[in-house]
């Protein structure tokens, strides 16, 4: 098929040729169009997102008040402190239970929506892909006041089952509890939606024979609903994964990192550090730490992705 | 289901299908009920914006059943919708929403035409780096970003920070690297046969795009328009970063931080606020749900 397509470029410049003219030779090449048609996708990308990430770096090197290169000085100064490390684990605590709740979620609930029959089916999918939809800074706004401490709707019907106030925001374990729970909430219907879709590429005929072949529901998730979603599963997860780990909405208005500071992921700490405390390198230095683990997940998803596009 | 169950349980031979069929419809009457639950679950917080927007703050601060309205009043409504200031957040994310569509499209159509088209050289380097440029989450880029911003600002004398308009030029890095890669997908799902018909009879290669690619393209177009829009209107963190000012605030930002004074929070303001922050996404998503979950999907299943 491309043979055909460079054929007729060569009939273009062909054209073009006997007439003459060297620049609409030049402007009507497929290559001069395409870079003209790409150029302002490049200028965006180098310009505001290449330039800024490599610019970090820079700027991780400086001084508080940027005058003076510091080298790696900004670095040890982190890893000394004791609030450095709450972060790490934090956010890999925050990221991977997240992630897994929500993995597990998504995978149940999709269950259930393609058990019923189909014209329900979009009645429920609709509703259950409500959270993903509202701005998340708008719903955290919503878990905030069911949070809350002294009117909260939750301590309220809780206090029914006689389980005493809890103080889901003061307290570090609660705090914890919460902004995982308020992201597993938002994320999970996300699953939803891509399992959904893998299990309704699933052929039927699969399930059949695994039926006939005696086997039960439990055999026929490990060896045919498993194997078949596997690509997707991985690639949701991946980048859930990512998007976790770089969460900020969430906790900035939840908790703003707190109660002292054990909630704080690496964004919320980098905000709070470089633009609250205006120490720009050193949160440009916080931000920097996220780079090695969303480079190992970006890597595993674009081998999935280019997977997936060559059996496709 | 049950009924057809209890008629095919007569006859000996076919207790078989009635028990299966039984099976099925215990099946069923489980899947709902888990449905029901995690309904509960991910429902529970707009209903609450809701029930609480329609409260008066007396009724709020007497702690009565927070789960039930005894006194229904749109005050709070009325209040934020003929306050200046709201009206303000709400103009300035549709206006920075609306225009970052349009750049979005602008960018990432024509590039995304020449990506699953025209092969040239680099042109499968740039595919994966739209791709991985997807993957760079803004809280990675902000201080940086917050840094070139001033130096841009003051090398050209244009003030940037704290002003609405910026907010133009830094959403689309959000936007187009996703709209670029699902647009690729559905230009490269349209048969060769209907772009070389179109260039036998003559036509250039802009008017390929915009006579064959675009109309034949309109439902991953679509999509692509519904997540720039949700996207730049959602936005959170960079506008809480660039702008402070409170007439140039966006909605998110504007709600979260004027509604709540110091320790004082006006709950029935700030869930009305949140409410109708949430409304317009929620209003496209109620009319255009297969385009958006399309769009949703695309990202993994295409390309």
């Amino acid at each position: 098929m491309a043979d055909v397509v460079v054929e007729q470029g060569r009939a273009v410049r062909a054209r073009g040729a006997r007439k003459g003219s060297s620049l609409r030779n030049a402007l009507g090449r497929k290559s001069t169009v395409a870079f003209f048609l790409t150029l302002p996708l490049i200028l965006l990308i180098v310009l505001l997102v290449l330039y800024p990430a490599f610019y970090s770096v820079y700027l991780a090197t400086l001084n508080k008040a940027m005058t003076k290169f510091v080298g790696l000085s900004n670095f040890t100064f982190l890893f000394k402190r004791e609030t450095f490390w709450m972060v790490v684990r934090q956010s890999c605590i925050f990221a991977i239970t997240a992630v897994v709740f929500k993995a597990l979620i998504g995978f149940i609930v999709a269950h259930f929506v393609h058990n019923i029959p189909g014209k329900k089916q979009r009645k429920w999918r609709g509703m259950l892909l409500v959270p993903w939809v509202i701005p998340p800074a708008m719903s955290t706004l919503a878990w905030l006041w069911l949070f809350d401490p002294s009117y909260s709707a939750f301590n309220y019907t809780l206090s029914f089952f006689g389980v005493g106030p809890i103080p889901w925001l003061g307290d570090t374990f609660w705090a914890r509890f919460s902004v995982i729970l308020v992201n597993v909430w938002y994320g999970a219907p996300f699953f939803l939606i891509m399992y959904l879709a893998a299990l309704k590429s699933v052929p039927e005929q699969l399930y059949e024979a695994a039926a006939i072949d005696g086997a039960n529901w439990w055999q026929r998730i490990w060896y045919v609903t498993l194997p078949m979603m596997r690509n997707i599963i991985a690639i949701t997860t991946l980048f859930s994964l990512i998007v976790t780990f770089a969460n900020f909405d969430i906790v900035r208005i939840l908790t703003s990192g707190g109660p002292l500071d054990t909630t704080h992921l690496f964004a919320t700490w980098a905000f709070q550090v470089g633009i609250q405390s205006s120490d720009i390198p050193l949160g440009a230095c916080v931000s920097l730490f996220m780079v090695p683990i969303l480079a190992v997940a970006a890597i595993f998803i674009l081998r999935d992705v280019n997977k997936r596009g060559n059996e496709a | 289901m049950s009924t057809l169950a209890i008629d095919k349980a007569g006859p000996s031979r076919k207790i078989k299908y009635g028990s299966m069929s039984r099976d099925r419809t215990w099946a069923l009457r489980w899947s709902y009920f888990f449905l029901v639950l995690f309904a509960i679950f991910f429902l529970t917080p707009p209903i609450y914006m809701l029930i609480t927007s329609l409260k008066s703050s007396a009724e709020i601060s007497a702690a009565t059943n927070p789960w039930w309205v005894f006194h229904p009043t749109l005050s709070n409504y009325v209040e934020l919708l003929s306050s200046n200031q709201f009206l303000r957040f709400f103009w300035n994310s549709s206006i920075v929403s609306i225009v970052v569509v349009i750049i979005t499209m602008l960018i990432s159509i024509p590039a995304a035409f020449a990506l699953a088209r025209m092969k040239f050289w680099g042109s499968a380097t740039l595919a994966t780096g739209v791709f991985l440029t997807y993957l760079i989450p803004d809280s990675l880029l902000f201080i940086p970003l917050f840094k070139v911003l001033g130096m841009v600002q003051d090398i050209t004398g244009i003030t940037l920070l704290n002003r609405w308009y910026v907010l133009l030029f830094i959403y689309p890095t959000l936007t187009v690297p996703f709209c670029t890669w699902i647009m690729i997908g559905y230009f490269a799902s349209i048969p060769k046969e209907l772009d070389e018909a179109a260039l036998i009879d003559g036509a250039s290669w802009l008017q390929t795009l915009t006579r064959i690619f675009i109309p034949v393209a309109l439902p991953g177009l679509i999509a692509a328009t519904i997540f720039a829009f949700t996207v730049s209107w959602a936005q959170f963190l960079y506008p809480l970063v660039f702008t402070t000012s409170v007439d140039q605030l966006v909605l998110p930002v504007g709600i979260t931080t004027t509604l709540i004074k110091g320790d004082v929070f006006n709950w029935g303001q700030i869930m009305t606020g949140a409410l109708l922050g949430a409304a317009p996404p929620l209003i496209i998503y109620a009319f255009l749900m297969d385009y958006y979950i399309a769009g949703l999907t695309a990202g993994a299943t295409k390309g």
